[in-house]
């Protein structure tokens, strides 16, 4: 009885998941390892269309025969470099239709044209002619003939399914393309950005912990960055940037702070001296960070409060007896408190923001050294239509992300036992 | 020990003062008057001033009547003096000081001896300082947005940094970019679509994830651990990583330019969020209730229908909240699949519409300001809701 029981209960859950299950792992576990599969073969974006036999269909009058018409087939091979097998073609006719010319190629039977075509090279090409009669005289109805569309079927090999391997695509990914000036921008774009949008989290977090008027508004309107869609944020910020007429250059030409306006998105240097030490900042990739920064402190402002509500009142009203500073209470309250909460902010932000694409694309577009690796997918995959690079640079992208995984549970492992 | 608290009481108060100041000319720029410096040295010696007349003064005068006098100083000295601007900007000069000298009321010479003072002054200065400068630097671009929106192309020529609206205009020519993306930029037919492909991602996503839901936090079977780390790994994933393979596919079963593949793929990158969301709060629910149900002999689909459903419906209705943000912003996906302006969502459409450099950025802000006010409307109204939702670890980003 208890053994029914628990398998009618194992049959229902395995129905109340299988859908979502199969959704998920069709559109999400499955590419991934398409992505394998694709990155070991070179593909570029123009194989991945299947070839398809094509046929147009033109109805003409014979002249000074009404009861006669000439229907022409434009028909071609879509696919520019591979060739279609066996190709089929069959179109039906009204019932009151005579065949006056059948090509050899043909048969005409109960009003059903079948024809068989044979092999299309690519690009191949052949416009094909039949003649009809009406046995009774009537008038022919071109509209409705032309309605009727002719049906084409063909074999063909598809790229993606052959079993021709290559390592070419990992060769090019790690030694041709200036990988390690690549890997350094992903890094720069991610620790930077990770690290300023928690410490950003922490002094907002902090400051909304406070009691003031307008506190739950600040809320919000802190969250704003984060729940906006990114296009309009990108392309708002793009405008304030400006180098000709944005408005960030103007008010700094305008109250003198610049003599020249700075092309914040577009230039990848900038020199700046600091006590008599020239060194060159990458300009654009800094200002990519701040929007991420910009963008993205929301969500570890969020995390904070929460932590830092739930901090108990009697810690700091024992430190105020104690006669600590309000730096004081920071550093050995606060802080501690929420080390657990910044451990875990610092590795989704992390992951999330290595694979982050929207945001620079839409930014820069990749250009003035802010090519990070997502950005390096597209360009490899839809800007030079190689789609097994592109993929080699998802593959590279999820190596990197395990190892990153790997190592960060290693070490909080290792801290956590040391506690 | 007392000079030194009192004259860095006045520091910290004064770089404050200059901080507000500054904020509200950068504000009047804006709006066309022409101001072409800070006056940072007159402003510090004014504050400072300020700063030790306030201590010295102490409750000898009531603290309304010596804000007032305070600020009236100030505006005279400032805005009658030195530069010539209208009024409006004056009176709010005055306010920013009239707000200024109330915030330094409370601290008296008595105070400044305590243990701690300059701290403590530091403290509440930075976080005063910190609310305005972070809603400044927050609200500042979306304000750039809806303003720049209702500018014509030539006026921000002339002087890039008038921003002042002509509330005196005709509507039309005031709402004149948003009635030109209506009508030729077809962005009416582009809400359609946006919504239709965020609502269904939104339904299809419900229907799926509750029972799934329901399975995991209620139901024994083997592959429930399995499942349940499983989906916080897929919900960690980068969706760069699907793109290329999902494309290939999609193009070869003729799925792009369609809704139905954004619905596809949309449903399956949030079910992961609204699986763990839902079944944490399917957790929360007594079991009690479906046992008794279960005596009743009620099948599975009638306690999803006519328990479980009923008890969550905030937690159910704050997942569909996110999932229609999610599919709403979502941008990587519709640039990928979409390339036919035909069935462009919202934000490729403004992507497409930036693609051509002939396009006049007052369009491009209509634009963005159409996709946005959906999402901040539906945010702020619902944000008790949403803002539980968000620190239990659910919108990717």
């Amino acid at each position: 009885m208890n053994d029914t029981l628990a398998n009618t209960e194992k049959k229902t859950a395995y129905i109340l998941t299988l859908p979502a299950v199969l959704l998920v792992f069709s559109i999400i576990l499955f590419p991934i390892f398409a992505n394998i599969w694709i990155s070991f073969k070179e593909v570029e974006l123009k194989d991945i269309r299947i070839p398809e036999p094509r046929a147009k269909k033109i109805v003409k009058s014979v002249s000074n025969e009404p009861s006669k018409i000439k229907i022409l087939y434009k028909l071609r091979n879509s696919s520019l470099i591979q060739e279609i097998r066996d190709v089929s073609f069959q179109d039906s006719f009204p019932k009151n239709f005579e065949i006056e010319n059948l090509d050899p190629r043909c048969s005409y039977e109960k009003y059903n044209l079948k024809c068989e075509f044979g092999n299309w090279q690519a690009k191949y090409r052949e416009n094909f002619q039949v003649i009809f009669a009406t046995n009774d005289g009537s008038k022919i109805d071109k509209k409705k003939l032309k309605s009727i569309k002719p049906k084409l079927d063909g074999k063909s090999d598809n790229i993606l399914l052959n079993t021709n391997f290559t390592l070419k695509n990992f060769k090019k990914v790690l030694f041709e393309n200036e990988f390690v000036d690549l890997l350094l921008t992903t890094f720069y774009y991610t620790f930077f950005g990770t690290v300023g949008s928690i410490v950003f989290g922490i002094l907002t977090a902090q400051m909304v912990n406070q009691k003031f008027y307008g506190r739950t508004f600040m809320r919000s309107v802190l969250l704003f960055p984060y729940v906006a869609p990114v296009v309009a944020l990108a392309y708002t910020w793009e405008l304030l940037l400006d180098p000709n007429s944005g408005t960030l250059n103007s008010l700094l030409l305008n109250y003198q702070i610049i003599e020249t306006p700075i092309n914040l998105l577009g230039q990848k240097y900038i020199e700046i001296s600091v006590l008599g030490f020239e060194f060159k900042l990458r300009l654009a990739l800094t200002t990519v960070i701040m929007f991420e920064i910009w963008r993205y402190f929301p969500l570890a402002f969020l995390f904070i409060l929460a932590r830092l509500q739930a901090i108990p009142k009697e810690l700091y009203e024992a430190a105020d007896v104690d006669g600590a500073s309000p730096f004081q209470k920071f550093f050995n309250i606060t802080l501690p408190q929420i080390t657990a909460v910044i451990s875990i902010l610092f590795m989704i932000r992390f992951i999330w923001n290595f694979n982050k694409f929207e945001d620079v694309f839409l930014l820069t577009g990749g250009a003035s050294g802010t090519r990070t690796l997502p950005i390096n997918v597209y360009q490899q995959g839809f800007a030079i239509s190689d789609i097994g690079m592109g993929s080699a640079v998802s593959i590279v992208i999820v190596v990197l992300l395990l190892m990153f995984m790997f190592f960060y549970f290693k070490l909080l492992g290792k801290r956590a036992d040391e506690n | 020990m007392r000079t030194k608290n009192t004259i860095l009481f006045s520091l910290i108060s004064t770089f404050f003062l200059i901080f507000l100041i500054s904020i509200w000319k950068i504000l009047a720029t804006l709006q066309g008057l022409s101001i072409n410096s800070f006056n940072i040295e007159i402003i510090f010696i004014f504050g400072f001033l300020i700063s030790l007349a306030h201590l010295g003064i102490g409750d000898r005068i009531k603290s309304i009547y010596k804000s007032i006098i305070f600020s009236s100083i100030f505006v005279f000295c400032d805005g009658y003096l030195i530069q010539k601007l209208p009024i409006w900007y004056n009176v709010g000069v005055f306010l920013i000081l009239y707000f200024f000298t109330n915030k330094i009321s409370k601290y008296t010479f008595i105070g400044l001896k305590e243990e701690h003072s300059t701290q403590v002054i530091l403290f509440d200065f930075l976080t005063l300082f910190g609310i305005l400068f972070f809603s400044f630097v927050i609200l500042f671009p979306f304000y750039m947005m809806l303003v720049t929106s209702f500018k014509t192309q030539i006026a921000l020529l002339v002087n890039p940094l008038d921003f002042s609206i002509n509330f005196g205009q005709d509507i039309k020519d005031l709402f004149k970019s948003y009635f030109v993306i209506f009508k030729s930029y077809k962005f009416g037919k582009y809400i359609v679509i946006s919504t239709i492909v965020s609502v269904g991602t939104v339904i299809i996503t419900l229907l799926f994830a509750i029972p799934a839901a329901y399975a995991v936090a209620r139901l024994n079977f083997f592959g429930k651990t399995f499942l349940s780390t499983s989906i916080l790994i897929i919900y960690m994933f980068p969706a760069i990583v699907l793109v290329i393979p999902l494309y290939t596919i999609f193009s070869q079963l003729g799925l792009r330019n369609s809704i139905e593949g954004l619905l596809i793929v949309y449903t399956a990158t949030t079910l992961p969020v609204a699986i763990y969301m839902l079944q944490g709060y399917f957790k929360s629910i007594p079991k009690e209730l479906e046992e008794a149900a279960i005596l009743d002999k009620l099948s599975w689909f009638g306690i999803i229908t006519k328990i479980i459903i009923p008890l969550s419906i905030p937690a159910i209705s704050s997942v569909a909240l996110y999932v229609f943000m999610i599919a709403w912003n979502e941008f990587l996906f519709s640039l990928m699949f979409l390339d036919n302006p035909n069935s462009f969502t919202l934000s490729r459409a403004i992507q497409y519409l930036s693609g051509d450099a002939e396009t006049p950025r007052q369009y491009l802000m209509a634009g963005s300001v159409v996709v946005t006010l959906p999402v901040l409307f539906i945010f702020v109204y619902f944000e008790k809701y949403l803002v539980s939702g968000l620190t239990a670890g659910s919108v990717k980003g």
